[in-house]
C-alpha cells in the first residue's frame, strides 16, 4: 500500500495517457465507419467486401500490429501514434458492422415515408436513419470503446505509456500492488467508460424505451 | 388532376409490373386503385411522387410531367399516407406532423402551429403532441399519418393502403373520417387497396386492376357493381355485389309502413291487443326502439319488461340518414339507401325492418318485399343500370 500513496500522481498520469491513447481511436473509428457502415448497408457488393474484409483486419494481432505500423506509417517505433492508428483499425474493424447492421434495423416504411415527405438523401440519413440507428449504434460503441480500453495495456510492452506500464513495471520489480493497481484502474476506466455511453445512449434516445401502451389513455 | 399516359413500369428482373395504364384522376375526387396483391396497384401510385420511375409514358400532376420535377421538391407537394402510418419512431406526435413544414423550411414555431391545427382536424388531442408514436394505438398513428401528410397543405393526397393494419372497426372510423375530411378538403387523391368494400365505400371513382398491370375497368362504384366489364371483374367485386349495389340506390320510391309499438312498462294486455303476426315493437318514452316483443313472451306476465325482448335487427334511417351512396346525409325524406332498408327488414325477428328518424324515434316500417318492390319499380324507371 505505500507503493500507492507514493505514486498517486503517477497513477494518475497513466490512468491520463491511458484514455488519451484509448479514446481518441474510438472516435475516428465511429467517424469512418458510418459512411462504411452506410455503403455496406446500401449495395450488397460493398457489404460483401466491406463486413468480411473488416473481420478480418480485427484478426490482425494487436503486438504484431504495433510493430509493422511504424515500417508504414514511417513513425518511430516508441510513438504513440502507432497505437492510436492500430486500434482506430480494430474500431473501425469492429464498427463498420455495427453501422450496417443499425442501419440495416431502420424500418424500411419509415425510410420510405421519409423519401416521400421530400426528404434528399443526405438530410434523410442524418435526420432519420442516423438517429434511429443510435440504440444499436451504441451497443457496438461500447464493445469498441471497453475493447480500446484494455487493448492500450498491450501497448505497455512497445513501451507507450499508460496502464499497461503499472503492471509491467510491477511483474520487473516484483510489486504486487502496482500489478493490481494497474489493472484495478483498466477496470474501473472500462466500466465508467461503458456507463457512460449507455446513459449517453439513453438521453439520445427517450423515444426507444416507449413502448405501445405506456401513457396511453385507458 | 393526375394522369397516366400509357405508363409502363417494367423491373430491372424482368416483371412487367404496370402495363400502358392509362388513367385520369379527376381534381377533388378519391380514385381509388384496387385489385389483387401483384396488380401493379401500389408500383402505379409510387410512379405519381417518383418513389419508382415509370420505364414508359408519363404521368402528369396538374398537367405537369413528374419527370421534369425535382423529386425532393415534387413529393413536398403530394401528401402520402402509407400503411402501418410510417411515422418517425424518434420524433414526438407534433414534429412528425411538421415534417414537411419543416423541410418547406418554414420556422419551427409556425410548423409547430400548423402541425397542432392539423391535428385537431383529424381528431387528435393536443395532449398527444409531445407523445412518440409507440404510445399510439394503430388508429391514432394513421391518423398523425394523415395529419402529417396534410401538413404543408398539398393539393394532391397519395395514400397506400393506409387502413389496412388497423382492426375492423378502427378501420371502418377511419373511412369515415377521411369521407368527412375529403368533404371539406377537396384534395385528389390517389387511395390504393385490395379491399373491394374500402374501395367501394370511399372511391369517386374505381380502378380495377388484374395482375401484370392491366387496368380492367375504371368506372364508378355503382357502375362497377351494376355492369362488371368482364369476368375477372365481377369475380373480384364478390358474390354479393348485387345486393352491395343497393347501397348505391336512393329509398326515395320506398313507403313506410305501420309498425305496431307498445311502450315500455305497459300493460301485457295493451302489448297483446297492438301485437300483428305475433309481434310488437317495444319503444322507449321517446319513442326510440328498444327491442322486439313476441306475445307468447306475454304469457302470466303482467307488465312489459325490457328482460322479455328479442333484440332488434339494423336500424334503416328514414331521414338524416348517414347511409353510404350518393343519396347519404342530405335534406329531407328517405335519405338511406336500399341496402340499409333490406338489411334491416332481414335482420329483424318480425320480418320488419324499423325506420327511425334523425332523432332515433320510429316513423315506420318496411319489410324485404316492400324493398325488392322498390327496386323493381326503380328498375322499370331506369334508375338502375342494367
Amino acid at each position: 500500500m505505500s507503493w500507492l500513496s507514493a505514486n498517486v500522481g503517477r497513477v494518475l498520469a497513466s490512468t491520463g495517457t491511458h484514455l488519451q491513447l484509448a479514446l481518441p481511436p474510438v472516435l475516428v473509428g465511429l467517424v469512418l465507419a458510418i459512411p462504411l457502415g452506410a455503403l455496406a448497408n446500401r449495395s450488397g457488393a460493398a457489404r460483401a467486401v466491406l463486413v468480411p474484409g473488416a473481420g478480418i483486419l480485427y484478426t490482425i494481432p494487436s503486438l504484431a500490429l504495433f510493430v509493422v505500423l511504424p515500417g508504414i506509417l514511417g513513425t518511430r517505433i516508441l510513438d504513440p501514434v502507432n497505437v492510436v492508428v492500430a486500434l482506430s483499425i480494430y474500431a473501425v474493424a469492429l464498427l463498420v458492422r455495427s453501422v450496417a447492421d443499425a442501419l440495416a434495423a431502420v424500418p424500411w416504411h419509415v425510410m420510405a415515408a421519409a423519401t416521400a415527405m421530400g426528404y434528399r438523401p443526405l438530410r434523410r440519413f442524418l435526420a432519420v436513419e442516423l438517429p434511429l440507428a443510435v440504440p444499436v449504434l451504441v451497443a457496438g460503441l461500447r464493445v469498441v470503446t471497453v475493447t480500446s480500453i484494455s487493448l492500450v495495456s498491450v501497448g505497455a510492452l512497445i513501451g507507450v505509456g499508460g496502464l499497461g506500464d503499472l503492471f509491467t513495471e510491477g511483474f520487473q520489480r516484483d510489486i504486487p500492488v502496482e500489478i493490481v493497481t494497474g489493472i484495478g484502474c483498466t477496470l474501473v476506466l472500462a466500466v465508467l467508460a461503458d456507463a457512460l455511453l449507455l446513459l449517453a445512449g439513453r438521453i439520445l434516445t427517450p423515444w426507444s424505451r416507449v413502448g405501445p401502451g405506456a401513457g396511453r389513455p385507458a | 388532376m393526375i394522369e397516366f399516359r400509357g405508363v409502363s413500369k417494367r423491373f430491372p428482373d424482368g416483371t412487367l409490373a404496370v402495363d400502358h395504364l392509362d388513367l385520369v384522376a379527376d381534381s377533388g375526387k378519391i380514385t381509388i386503385l384496387v385489385g389483387p396483391s401483384g396488380c401493379g396497384k401500389t408500383t402505379s401510385l409510387r410512379m405519381v411522387n417518383r418513389m419508382v420511375e415509370p420505364t414508359d409514358g408519363t404521368v402528369l400532376v396538374n398537367d405537369a410531367d413528374v419527370m421534369t420535377a425535382d423529386p425532393a421538391v415534387l413529393r413536398r407537394g403530394i401528401g402520402y399516407v402509407i400503411q402501418q402510418a410510417g411515422l418517425f419512431p424518434h420524433r414526438t406526435v407534433l414534429d412528425n406532423v411538421a415534417t414537411v413544414p419543416l423541410l418547406e423550411r418554414w420556422s419551427r414555431r409556425r410548423a409547430r402551429a400548423r402541425a397542432a391545427e392539423l391535428m385537431e382536424l383529424v381528431g387528435l388531442p393536443a395532449t398527444m403532441a409531445k407523445r412518440y408514436p409507440a404510445q399510439l394505438s394503430g388508429g391514432q398513428q394513421q391518423r398523425v399519418g394523415v395529419a402529417r401528410a396534410l401538413a404543408a397543405d398539398p393539393p394532391v393526397l397519395l395514400m397506400d393502403e393506409p387502413f389496412s393494419a388497423v382492426d375492423p372497426v378502427v378501420r371502418q372510423g377511419l373511412q369515415d373520417e377521411l369521407l368527412r375530411l375529403q368533404s371539406g378538403l377537396g384534395k385528389t387523391i390517389l387511395f390504393v387497396t385490395h379491399d373491394i368494400d374500402e374501395a367501394i365505400k370511399l372511391g369517386d371513382a374505381v380502378a380495377v386492376m388484374r395482375a401484370g398491370g392491366v387496368l380492367a375497368q375504371y368506372d364508378t362504384p355503382a357502375t362497377l357493381l351494376a355492369n362488371p366489364a368482364d369476368d375477372f371483374v365481377a369475380s373480384f367485386v364478390g358474390r354479393d355485389r348485387g345486393y352491395r349495389s343497393l347501397g348505391f340506390l336512393p329509398a326515395a320510391g320506398l313507403g313506410l309502413r305501420e309498425v305496431p309499438t307498445v311502450a315500455l312498462g305497459s300493460p301485457a294486455a295493451t302489448a297483446r291487443r297492438a301485437a300483428v303476426d305475433g309481434w310488437v315493437l317495444v319503444v322507449d318514452g321517446r319513442r326510440r326502439p328498444v327491442g322486439w316483443l313476441p306475445d307468447e313472451a306475454l304469457d302470466r306476465a303482467e307488465t312489459v319488461t325490457a328482460d322479455r325482448l328479442v333484440a332488434g335487427g339494423s336500424l334503416y334511417e328514414w331521414a338524416a340518414g348517414t347511409g353510404e351512396g350518393p343519396a347519404a346525409g342530405t335534406g329531407e325524406g328517405p335519405t338511406g339507401s336500399l341496402r340499409g332498408a333490406l338489411d334491416a327488414a332481414l335482420s329483424s325477428p318480425a320480418g320488419l325492418g324499423v325506420a327511425v328518424d334523425g332523432q332515433g324515434a320510429v316513423v315506420g316500417a318496411v319489410t324485404a318485399g316492400d324493398v325488392l318492390t322498390a327496386l323493381a319499380d326503380a328498375r322499370r324507371d331506369g334508375v338502375v343500370p342494367g
